[in-house]
């Protein structure tokens, strides 16, 4: 059941406006507080000159079984400074103050949601400015005990699909999601396989069958050169563990930023 | 509002009634009440579908339970003994003590139960390489066993931290032709180990099975795992009969992710007579946070694909397990045992290191046989327990492994050289 709250929102916007532009959009994964809670800060807001259309923050989890080694380690990174829910709540308030339009995605695993509790947490990711939420191991048939409380609080619940989701799993994926729809490029976990442009071609046309949704892909795109190709067949591409991993090597919030440019084509 | 309070008001259990039946869950999403589930990536969710599926078809098939049954009976040794501990019974004086000797079964543990089952669906599923994740390496040598039995490819993942106070159990899944993937990632352990295959699981979803231990994960291990380790409490059941001519009053047996237990437990819970206890990991004691007893020291949350108590800090960030056997090591508990505890059909208790280690030593004197770790914690509740109980009563403690894999972590612990 959608709110129809949810018709208006910055992504709706956004994408609105990607499609006017009649360009892909470029979404950037960080961990919140990677690789220190004050350089994050830095690299979140200067996302969005540095070409970040929409911005996916990973909220840490010490058990991050869908990531790769690059996302595990600012994982383990972000933790060490003591990062919390309430932390990466009060980054993305941070981030909101000074940009009122780039869509803010909270992507990460459902126990600390859980803990910290569905509506609580609903409520206060909507205050702080936050505008979807992927929930890597919540699956449609998990997913009532999260959809109704963000859905009363106007954030969009955005679901994953894979290359092993059958014709058949689709429709029960679909009718819960809002916003745009995450396409899972490869079979594996984030940044180690590549995207194949073929197969994102016909997986994404095979989507479009299914729903009217903006259709981003993610999880294998690691250079300019694969996010240009990947982005002619979509609406939006992702990266994360690239940027994750010019962080995790030291790379100074300017020289994050900078690589970010250079995948955004600026 | 804690995490516990939470649970409690979940709505889907606003209104807890006893149920007519404690055997028929998990229910058709797998649940066990709140507890359980599949919390797992879209990626791997058509995979869960298809091993539900497959292992549905294999129970409703005789030809699967005949092929189950022979390999059981002919290659795993079963049935096991039910031992009068008599020797035991005399030194803690009250309840009549026996063993069930799954320490006896081929590859010296219960887990062979399980792993017979699940490679007989991994080929039904023709699948052709399998993975599995093992802490003391019990599990790890299981499935080694069965996949040379039936040459299949093996990969098991092992926590680093593991494969140092297990190195017998490593060299032996090396001799059975399994490949040892060492996990230094996180704490190094077993749930590291289980992040670590399902990882790989994601990334080979076409060829691979992945094979888990223990009665956790997403739905439908935990039912399938009970399924396979039931024949526990089933001969159980019928050896006493024939040996007392009548039921247990008693069971206890330790509990890690749980698989020995609920395989003991489940063919009971019906049985209101008999009481049921679980011994958890206390580690160096609960209050001192140094433990891996997850009910007594944890708060329901979602890993490893399922809803479950979990050793956790106030963020939801799972916290480190310890347990100074490697097979209790783990921060979580299978869901079932979570919803029994919840219904109050099974108690659940702990032993500490030391009362393990002191069980240990006590059962090789006195019955000469050295329990694995695991089940001496069991020995160690039993010892506190059986002095309670008049000596009418009847026991039934699963030895669900033996202790040759533990003589090195034994030896350090008590400061003897080798």
């Amino acid at each position: 059941m959608k709110n129809s709250s949810l018709s208006d929102t910055r992504v709706t916007r956004r994408f609105a406006a990607l499609k006017r532009a009649g360009r892909p959009g470029f979404s950037a994964f960080v961990t919140a507080g990677d690789p220190t809670p004050g350089a994050f800060r830095e690299i979140l807001a200067g996302l969005p000159a540095a070409g970040a259309d929409l911005i996916e923050v990973g909220v840490p989890f010490s058990d991050p079984m869908a990531d790769g080694p690059s996302i595990q380690l600012s994982s383990q990174r972000s933790l060490k400074h003591g990062s919390s829910m309430k932390s990466v709540l009060a980054d993305v308030a941070a981030f909101r103050k000074n940009d009122a339009d780039t869509p803010i995605i909270l992507m990460g695993y459902f126990n600390p949601i859980y803990r910290y509790g569905a509506e609580a947490f609903a409520r206060d990711a909507a205050a702080a400015g936050a505008d979807g939420v992927i929930v890597v191991d919540l699956p449609p048939e998990e997913a009532d005990e999260l959809c109704p409380a963000l859905d009363a609080s106007g954030l969009h619940m955005i679901f994953l699909t894979a290359p092993t989701s059958s014709g058949a799993r689709l429709p029960a994926i679909l009718k819960r999601a809002s916003g745009f729809v995450y396409y899972v490029s490869v079979t594996g976990v984030t940044g180690t396989k590549l995207a194949d442009e073929d197969h994102v071609k016909a997986a994404v046309a095979r989507l479009r069958r299914h729903t009217q949704l903006p259709i981003a892909v993610g999880f294998g795109i690691k250079t300019p050169d694969a996010a240009r190709a990947i982005g002619r067949h979509c609406d939006a591409i992702v990266v994360g563990s690239a940027i994750v991993d010019v962080i995790g090597k030291g790379g100074s919030p300017a020289e994050v930023l900078s690589f970010v440019r250079s995948l955004a084509g600026k | 509002m804690d995490a516990l309070q939470r649970a409690v008001y979940d709505p889907r259990m606003s209104v807890i009634t006893k149920p007519n039946t404690y055997r028929a869950g998990a229910d058709g999403q797998g649940h066990f009440g709140i507890f359980g589930g599949r919390y797992v990536a879209e990626t791997l969710m058509p995979l869960i579908l298809e091993v539900e599926k497959a292992y549905a078809a294999a129970k409703a098939d005789p030809a699967f339970a005949r092929e189950l049954k022979s390999f059981q009976d002919h290659y795993a040794g079963r049935p096991s003994p039910l031992y009068f501990a008599e020797r035991l019974t005399r030194h803690f004086g009250g309840a009549k003590i026996y063993f069930k000797r799954d320490e006896l079964n081929h590859t010296g543990s219960h887990k062979i139960n399980n792993c017979l089952g699940q490679i007989l669906l991994a080929r039904r599923m023709g699948k052709s390489r399998i993975i599995a994740e093992t802490g003391a390496g019990q599990h790890g040598v299981a499935t080694a066993t069965v996949c040379a039995r039936f040459g299949l490819q093996c990969v098991v993942y092992m926590g680093a931290k593991d494969i140092e106070r297990q190195k017998p159990n490593v060299f032996r899944m090396k001799l059975l032709g399994a490949e040892v993937r060492p996990v230094d990632k996180g704490t190094a352990t077993l749930k590291d180990a289980m992040n670590e295959a399902l990882r790989d699981w994601v990334a080979n979803v076409d060829s691979t099975y992945y094979l888990i231990g223990t009665a956790a994960g997403p739905h439908p291990y935990p039912t399938m795992v009970r399924d396979f380790q039931s024949i526990i409490g089933e001969e159980v059941r019928a050896q006493l009969q024939e040996q007392e001519g009548r039921l247990p009053d008693v069971l206890v047996a330790c509990i890690g992710g749980g698989s020995n237990a609920i395989g003991l437990f489940h063919p009971f819970l019906d049985d209101k007579s008999v009481r049921i206890v679980g011994v958890e990991a206390a580690g160096k004691g609960v209050a001192t946070g140094a433990h891996a007893a997850s009910i007594a020291g944890g708060a329901p949350g979602v890993l490893h694909g399922n809803r479950t108590y979990l050793l956790q800090d106030a963020n939801g960030q799972i916290q480190d397990a310890h347990s100074i056997s490697a097979g209790l090591d783990y921060p979580g508990i299978g869901p079932e045992h979570s919803w029994l505890h919840s219904m109050g059909r099974v108690q659940y208790v702990s032993a500490t290191d030391d009362e393990a280690l002191e069980a240990f030593q006590l059962c090789s004197r006195i019955e000469g046989i050295l329990p694995a770790l695991e089940p001496a914690h069991a020995i160690a509740h039993v010892k506190k327990l059986a002095p309670t109980l008049p000596s009418s009563s009847l026991l039934v403690m699963n030895m669900c492994g033996r202790g040759d894999k533990d003589v090195f972590t034994v030896a350090e612990a008590l400061g003897a050289k080798l």
